[in-house]
């Protein structure tokens, strides 16, 4: 029941911020919905641990432990989101625009919906909707701000996003059709995937895989379809870019990691081989494309694409140990990138500007955007003793005792080029004297500003950095039992049962 | 020859023909420079998949099918036509689209290839399979489809192409789908008709949106974002 009320909530929180009650009111929805299906998610996962399933509708709508974890980081980024979004959209839309303010709470809820969607929805077909409609929900998020640059991003993002969905899609039918031709009684379900991929024509189950996987792969970042990814990832206001990179590219890598125990054998199946491949070009050409962007959600965006091709890396290894770790890398990934990214947004209101060499000594300028910054950079850039440091760190183990150097060598490479890309830039923007440059368009100088009064930030914008910096920090040290146990059984699901 | 022998001829040779022309619009999309043409064409292409799935239906005993077609009509032929002719507005529709990113005779050259390689990556598919005859002719011409939509999306400047492009993609994939999986359940294929609804409701209202704030609808030129 609990799934069925996680959608209806949703849904109907969607609605509701559509009614024209006062400037808080859609808020104030959105908070109390996102908080509700957060503690239903929590019980969902409470409820997993152990390994099991909770079930509404068989064949249908269902969660097991890897599917509980991604609803659960859906929701927990996205209530912090929703907190950040009260002082982030207050301070930023006029208050008399309250059309347009109401439209962004119901977008937002609506968006929030096809995620957890995905990770409720068990039929494969009902999951490519949910898939498509992630993207359909949030392009007119994208484009909230309606400058051109903001619309250019919006329609890369729907037409490269909505090509992949169509290639996938074409991979879902191939995939049904094996199941089909083997005359299986198994319901077309990820579970019962599974168990029929033994009688599965491989020459059917392998272009379908590779469709399915180029085709979410858009959506995800995987390079090379990555290019639409630092742009909507750097126009959307900052609580969106957090739900969009936090989480919306991994519930996607889920649908095509969900393919992973198709494929028999550890190393060298066929879709590690894959997996390893694609992960590793999108990590070491994202490392380096990092050096050279010169807006900080850019930077944070090309970082996405750079995590997205580790875990991929990690669940192509094949051991258990490596599938913990990219358990664990999902996780510190989510929670660490929306971080950065709510930092990113404090750090806009207080500078105004979203170039890094604008930005001088942004600790001085105010110094929460400057810490949370820093800490969000660190975190992203694997320093210990945060949750990155100690998840990139178990990949890495898990890939050596697997014997597998040259993949892992490649891998550790990108780590350290792009930890000192990410290092080199929020470094440049923290410290120093506290001055903002005015650049023109094509980055002339015209002027310098200091600041002399410090800003402040919105009391609940604080909140939502705080509610996101605990995990970033306590991960890194201390696994609660029952994450741990969560993490566990959701690694097991990826190996072959 | 008995009957049912001569009826499953013509249904064969029927759908054929059908698929024929339906891969014969999809380089239309490729090339033809008046919008409203390539709209109407996107028309003409969805209602010769409603008519696979019909002849489909008839030849399998498939209420699925049947539905499919329906829902093919109801909503690709009269409500998506609609909806893009109002989104996007009329003065759209009366431009011709002069510069193409590839010149039109060296894109049609291309698309030749892309239905090549269709052939050629549907064939292994088709014999691993022992399929029969409708499958043989369904997917590699809904594949050769998929492709060419991609390929339109890319050489196309303006948005409707563009648009078309995604929605053929689509069509593409629903026409090998309905020789290769009659009996998805209901609901996904309802599902699925809603989709592709929200997919041009959001495409043209965002094209719209584009040509208010921009002026222009030809969003192959919009490069202000780009790595340096």
């Amino acid at each position: 029941m609990e799934l069925l009320g996680i959608l209806i909530i949703s849904a109907l929180a969607a609605t509701l911020s559509l009614i024209p009650a006062g400037k808080r009111f859609g808020p104030v929805v959105t908070l109390i919905a996102s908080l509700a299906v957060f503690l239903l998610s929590l019980r969902i996962a409470l409820a997993t641990v152990t390994g099991g399933e909770v079930v509404a509708a068989r064949d249908w709508l269902l969660c097991d432990s890897f599917s509980a974890l991604i609803l659960l980081l859906v929701s927990f980024v996205g209530l912090a989101a929703a907190i950040f979004s009260w002082g982030y959209i207050g301070a930023t839309v006029e208050a008399t625009e309250d059309r347009k303010i109401r439209r962004y709470y119901s977008r937002f809820n609506l968006f929030m919906f096809s995620m957890l969607a995905v990770a409720i929805f068990s039929h494969l077909a009902l999951v490519w909707i949910a898939v498509e409609l992630t993207t359909l929900l949030s392009v007119f998020l994208v484009s909230f701000e309606s400058t051109p640059e903001a619309l250019e991003a919006a329609w890369k993002y729907v037409m490269l996003t909505c090509m992949g969905a169509a290639l996938a899609l074409f991979g879902i039918l191939l995939l049904y059709w094996g199941m089909s031709l083997a005359a299986t009684q198994a319901a077309f379900t990820w579970a019962g995937l599974i168990a029929a991929s033994p009688k599965m024509s491989p020459a059917i189950l392998y272009p379908a895989f590779l469709f399915i996987l180029i085709g979410f792969g858009t959506k995800v970042g995987i390079v090379p379809m990555h290019t639409w990814l630092p742009d909507a990832h750097s126009q959307a206001p900052s609580p969106i870019c957090a739900l969009l990179s936090g989480v919306e590219t991994t519930t996607v890598l889920y649908c095509i990691m969900r393919l992973l125990p198709m494929f028999p054998g550890s190393a060298a199946s066929y879709a590690g081989t894959w997996f390893i491949i694609f992960g590793l070009i999108s990590a070491g050409l994202a490392a380096f494309l990092l050096i050279q962007a010169k807006d900080y959600k850019r930077l944070f965006a090309f970082s996405t694409v750079e995590h997205m091709g580790i875990i991929l890396v990690g669940a192509g290894l094949g051991s258990f140990s490596a599938h913990f770790g990219t358990m664990l890398q999902i996780v510190s990934h989510s929670v660490t990138k929306s971080l950065c990214f709510f930092a990113a947004g404090a750090t806009l209101m207080a500078t105004g500007t979203r170039n890094i060499s604008a930005i001088r000594g942004l600790i001085r300028i105010s110094p929460l955007a400057g810490i949370f910054m820093m800490v969000g950079g660190l975190g992203i850039a694997g320093a210990p003793p945060f949750a990155v440091f100690l998840s990139e760190f178990s990949i890495l183990k898990a890939g050596i005792m697997n014997g597998q150097y040259l993949v892992i060598g490649l891998l550790a490479l990108f780590l350290v080029v792009a930890f000192f890309g990410i290092m080199y830039q929020i470094n440049r923007m923290v410290f120093g004297s506290a001055e903002i440059v005015m650049m023109d368009e094509r980055g002339l100088l015209f002027g310098r500003s200091i600041i002399p009064k410090r800003n402040i930030l919105p009391l609940t914008c604080i909140i939502a950095l705080v509610v996101t910096i605990i995990p970033v920090i306590l991960f890194g040290i201390y696994l609660p039992e029952q994450l741990y146990q969560l993490l566990y059984h959701a690694a097991a699901s990826l190996g072959r049962m | 020859m008995s009957e049912p022998d001569l009826l499953f001829s013509f249904l064969s040779k029927l759908n054929a023909l059908a698929g024929g022309v339906f891969l014969l619009s999809a380089f239309g999309l490729v090339a033809i420079r008046q919008m409203l043409t390539c709209l109407r064409l996107y028309v003409f292409q969805s209602l010769l998949l409603a008519i696979s799935a019909l002849i489909l239906g008839y030849h399998y005993g498939s209420i699925h099918l049947f539905v499919v077609a329906g829902l093919t009509i109801i909503s690709k032929v009269l409500i998506i036509p609609w909806l893009l002719r109002h989104t996007v507005g009329y003065e759209s529709y009366a431009k011709r689209e002069i510069s193409q990113v590839i010149n039109i005779p060296a894109s049609l050259l291309i698309a030749l290839g892309i239905t090549i390689l269709s052939y050629y990556i549907a064939g292994p598919l088709v014999t691993a399979a022992g399929a029969g005859v409708f499958e043989s002719i369904n997917l590699p011409i809904g594949l050769a489809s998929l492709i060419l939509g991609a390929f339109t999306v890319t050489v196309r400047r303006e948005a409707v192409p563009q648009v078309l492009g995604i929605l053929a993609m689509e069509n593409g994939a629903f026409f090998a789908g309905v020789s290769i999986a009659p009996t998805l359940p209901f609901i996904a294929e309802l599902a699925a008709a809603f989709a592709v609804l929200i997919i041009a409701l959001v495409m043209g209202l965002l094209t719209m949106k584009i040509s208010k704030t921009l002026g222009k609808t030809a969003v192959g030129e919009l490069i202000a974002l780009k790595e340096d």
